[in-house]
């Protein structure tokens, strides 16, 4: 006991010494990031490529039909080099730079070509006196424009002209993934201000894919032979393999959201591994007693259901929070590939919409529940259920509508100049010949 | 010479093969093969989309055998790969007008 209590007061000493130490720093001379933080932002951003390529490249891949796996990876693969590159010629200065009397919905062009960014530049975090090298939260956002651009292929998976894909991505890019990422993470947004809570990116990232994926393939159109030919996935080892390295690499995304390496971090990583584990099998235990059988196509879906949900909770809600959070996404996500997909009859080949678009929403509604400080989550003593609700509903309304809008202006726009789909002869063929001149299974 | 052409449930291949050595067999063609019969398929379902699957897995196999085999071919591949269930298979038996063994030239019976 007594040395427990001599150890407890020299912590508590030294924490004083250490405060003092660092107000003392701080007069003197500006925060230095710390190399723990800095190091953690590096993994977290290799973690949320690892997640792009090869995860959600495999995990798309194994979906579809074996004429058109390469079709598919090549243009993941495609499209995050595109964006990587197109970060860092103007969309970061767009999506974090000051817009001025635009700043609620745009940034500037103040850091075209990452001006005026050296390795002394320094990011905010969200702890105060904390930074982080802004070239390091450069690179991580840029990874996170990377997955969502790519995220959308599965909507409109075995049918796109690659061509038509590239052009639409780019222009995506530029008119709804950089508004909204600055409307709801950069200070001045318009959700950023109202006080939207969104930890990883649920509108920015899953609703405004989800969204753009469903405008994308209900304009483009149903798949040659949809609902009479077999369209079973072609490989489900590879889409296990591609789910678990999404969920790896999710750990850099919504514990990497946090841009320090705290508590608030581990709590982050705890309920990404919590809420994914109860939506795999919330997902499994319907479909078990609605189908009879539990299927792996079902649990890894179910994984991915959660990860999406627990997007923009990750480091607000509790781990109980997260729980029931994860499972009720692995519930409505398994409607949404089924119930809802039969009910209105589009062809989104992957389910981009009902797995991203409906998780994110139900993360989304469902953060402003689960942060409440009644219930775990880590909302201020004050926190108000009701009025955040409403203001977590502004945020999906908001991303739903805009990307709506821009998704299908520009799959229009680019139908009308180039055509978005190739030739029912060539979609029969199937797209890795057709579009890219090689197969992915060479038989003897 | 007859060829005996024979459609068996894929996990009894390994039973017939030995079955036929046993009698005298000297060689056989094995095919992994699909088709429907009697057996039913299955459906499967992914994410909701329900597939129904007619064709099933199965092994041709072909053995070409001189006319005084032919009865036991038959009736030990009848035995091996029977399991009592639908879906056994079927064994076909058909002339040959003609064989040769490439490397010696041999003709008729003893090209087999």
């Amino acid at each position: 006991m007594n040395i427990r209590l001599i150890s407890l007061l020299l912590f508590a000493l030294s924490g004083f010494s250490g405060l003092a130490l660092a107000q003392e720093a701080a007069q003197v001379a500006e925060p230095i990031p710390d190399k723990g933080d800095t190091t953690w932002m590096m993994i977290s951003t290799i973690l949320v490529i690892l997640m792009t390529l090869p995860g959600l490249a495999l995990f798309y891949g194994g979906l579809v039909r074996a004429k058109n796996m390469l079709s598919v990876l090549t243009q993941v693969f495609s499209i995050f080099c595109l964006i990587a590159i197109l970060w860092v010629v103007y969309g970061y200065s767009l999506a974090f730079g000051d817009g001025g009397s635009l700043n609620g919905f745009i940034g500037d062009f103040g850091k075209l070509f990452l001006a005026g960014i050296t390795p002394d530049s320094m990011a905010e975090t969200f702890s105060e006196g904390v930074v982080i090298p802004e070239l390091v939260f450069v690179v991580f956002q840029m990874t996170f424009a990377a997955i969502t651009c790519s995220l959308i292929v599965g909507g409109f998976a075995e049918r796109i002209k690659f061509s038509a894909l590239l052009v639409f991505t780019v222009l995506w890019f530029t008119f709804s993934y950089i508004p909204m990422a600055h409307i709801v993470w950069a200070s001045g947004g318009f959700l950023f201000e109202m006080g939207a809570l969104d930890f990883a990116g649920g509108t920015v990232v899953h609703i405004n894919s989800g969204v753009a994926a469903l405008v994308g393939c209900i304009i483009i159109g149903k798949r040659v032979g949809f609902g009479r030919d077999s369209m079973a996935p072609h490989n489900l080892v590879m889409t296990m393999i591609g789910g678990c390295l999404l969920w790896v690499g999710w750990f850099g995304f919504n514990a990497g959201s946090n841009l320090e390496a705290n508590g608030v971090t581990v709590l982050a990583l705890l309920n990404t591994v919590l809420a994914t584990a109860a939506a795999a099998l919330a997902w499994m235990f319907v479909e078990w007693l609605h189908n009879g059988k539990a299927s792996m196509l079902g649990v890894v879906s179910g994984a991915v259901s959660g990860l999406v949900a627990v997007t923009p909770a990750a480091g607000l809600a509790g781990p109980m929070g997260a729980l029931v959070l994860g499972a009720a996404a692995g519930a409505v996500c398994l409607w949404g590939v089924t119930g809802l997909k039969r009910m209105l009859g589009y062809d989104d080949s992957l389910d981009v919409f009902g797995i991203h678009g409906l998780g994110g929403m139900l993360g989304a509604i469902g953060t402003g529940i689960v942060a409440a400080p009644a219930l775990g989550g880590m909302g201020a003593a004050d926190y108000s259920i009701a009025s955040q609700l409403m203001v977590q509903l502004i945020g999906v309304v908001t991303a739903v509508v805009w990307s709506g809008i821009v998704s299908t202006a520009l799959f229009l726009i680019v139908k009308a100049v180039m055509g978005l789909r190739v030739t029912q002869e060539e979609e029969r063929e199937g797209l890795d010949t057709v579009s890219h001149g090689e197969r992915a299974y060479t038989m003897m | 010479m007859k060829m005996i052409t024979a459609i068996i449930k894929p996990f009894k291949l390994d039973d017939v093969r030995d079955a036929l050595g046993e009698i005298g067999v000297k060689g056989i063609t094995v095919t992994e093969v699909k088709g429907f019969g009697r057996q039913k398929g299955h459906t499967e379902l992914y994410r909701g989309a329900e597939y129904v699957v007619d064709f099933l897995p199965k092994i041709k196999l072909e053995a070409a055998v001189s006319d005084d085999l032919v009865d036991q071919v038959v009736e030990s591949i009848t035995k091996a790969a029977n399991t009592g269930k639908i879906g056994d298979g079927k064994i076909f038996v058909t002339p040959i007008e003609y064989a040769t063994r490439i490397r010696t030239g041999e003709t008729g019976d003893s090209a087999l």
